[in-house]
């Protein structure tokens, strides 16, 4: 038993990288996707219809695209592109579009479920466009936009496990270089399991936290 | 009628191929309280949102103070008015809703204080002492700190007008605002647009509330299928209608 142990401490330090280029995927697509999906999320929402238009297409095609399949053709139509991209660049763009394409529906969504009601009155004491999104939906769609989206956040950190598809070492391929060397699968992949559900499940506890926080704005 | 603050000329108003209002004319002078009745879809409460360019009107004008509120320029040099003009001259007219429309996220000291801070330019000291002010006016300086899902429908309501009169409007418009309520809470509600309509405000109001409509207003509009039907002093009008379709109209309130 001991000895087990002793041989899974072994391949903390190992794994531990795989888990720092986890988190540093996760992190990159979490942030330029919520930023950029907010910023669609706004235009499909308000924007001319020859904004809304694309970005409509763009999520419904992304959305409806199994992300493996999403990276692979990113993968290997960047080149005809003209654009040769190292593996971990070019599968940082496919999660990131693949992800943009989600937050972008649910802030959407976030911001229409705001009534009627609410942008009349703040038309009506004089705030511009870009104070009513400021002062008024935007603060109102953060209690409906969170929860779907920290669903979405823990959704892209088991979705960049798939950077390991193109050969980069993440928490995914550390565990199967270490399972290879081994031939030890089930305690290396019952701790990277672990390691992923802590991730995620501190993720949902924060997203409780959040949700109670805004609990007091009821329509 | 006193100098006329507001002039509506031939408005008229189509959702899809349903005319909504018909070339409607009113004035209302300065001072005054100019009460709109009429059954639900007569287009009152339309043209209540066309005053605020909350809906653009197709044809005719609505001047508020000298200027017309929609569009800019005339004739064939009519264009609508963009984002930060509209934004401009409902800044200058006030608004009271159906449904309170309170923002649930600020508080009734900060529904009242984001437009004077954020529109009006005042310090956030200005604006907290400018919205305790008037919620002490409306009778609630002891909720400024409340939530409005804290608060009763009748107090919602009051700081809807806190929010709406602190901003020193012109005109202040009032869209069945005793409507959502429970009738016990109508009384303090009322009682409020009274004592403004005695300080010389300025008012359009949609209202169900025929003693309201007496007690309040200088004058009554009767409007029905996007026309105005008939207008005069409200004892005058409601008691002695002309036209059989306010007889029709006064008569089914009374069933109820």
């Amino acid at each position: 038993m001991s000895g087990a142990f002793a041989f899974v401490v072994g391949t903390i330090p190992f794994l531990w990288q795989g888990l720092l280029m986890t988190l540093y995927v996760s992190a990159i697509v979490v942030v330029l996707s919520v930023v950029v999906g907010v910023v669609f999320g706004v235009l499909l929402a308000y924007g001319p219809w020859w904004a809304r238009w694309p970005l409509r297409a763009y999520s419904d095609i992304l959305r409806g695209t199994p992300l493996l399949v999403v990276i692979f053709t990113i993968y290997y139509l960047l080149p005809f592109a003209g654009l040769n991209l190292q593996p971990l660049p070019a599968v940082l763009l496919a999660l990131v579009m693949f992800k943009t394409a989600h937050v972008s529906e649910i802030a959407r969504g976030a911001i229409q479920s705001i009534p009627q009601g609410q942008t009349d009155a703040a038309k009506a004491i004089g705030l511009t466009f870009f104070q009513r999104l400021a002062y008024v939906i935007l603060p109102q769609s953060v209690r409906r936009f969170l929860p779907p989206w920290i669903n979405s956040v823990t959704d892209a950190v088991k979705g960049s496990s798939l950077v390991s598809l193109v050969g980069i070492v993440d928490l995914m391929l550390a565990a199967q270089q270490v399972i290879g060397r081994t031939y030890e699968p089930l305690p290396i992949y019952l701790l990277a399991a672990a390691i992923y559900f802590v991730i995620n499940y501190s993720l949902s506890t924060l997203s409780r936290r959040l949700e109670a926080r805004y609990a007091y704005i009821r329509e | 009628m006193a100098e006329a603050l507001v002039s509506i000329r031939n408005l008229k108003k189509s959702f899809g191929r349903t005319r909504v209002l018909d070339g409607v004319d009113i004035d209302v002078g300065k001072g005054e309280a100019v009460v709109l009745i009429g059954a639900s879809g007569s287009g009152k409460t339309t043209l209540l949102r066309c005053v605020n360019a909350l809906e653009r009107y197709d044809d005719g004008s609505i001047r508020v103070d000298g200027v017309e509120v929609g569009f800019r320029g005339e004739g064939a040099e009519r264009r609508p008015r963009g984002e930060r003009e509209l934004s401009a001259i409902r800044a200058d007219i006030g608004m009271v809703f159906q449904l309170f429309n309170l923002f649930p996220h600020l508080n009734a000291r900060e529904n009242v204080m984001l437009g004077l801070q954020k529109v009006r330019g005042l310090t956030k000291a200005e604006a907290r002492e400018r919205a305790d002010h008037w919620l002490a006016q409306v009778g609630l300086a002891d909720r400024a700190e409340n939530y409005p899902s804290e608060l009763s429908g009748g107090q919602q309501q009051r700081v809807g007008i806190a929010r709406a009169v602190a901003m020193e409007p012109k005109l202040l418009l009032l869209d069945e605002i005793t409507s959502a309520l429970d009738p016990e809470l109508v009384g303090e509600v009322l009682a409020v647009v009274r004592r403004l309509a005695a300080d010389g405000m300025t008012m359009i109001v949609v209202t169900h509330e025929m003693i309201f409509a007496r007690d309040v207003g200088t004058r009554v509009v009767f409007m029905d299928g996007g026309v105005k039907v008939e207008e005069g002093a409200p004892r005058d009008l409601l008691v002695n209608p002309r036209s059989e379709r306010l007889k029709a109209f006064l008569s089914r309130l009374e069933m109820h």
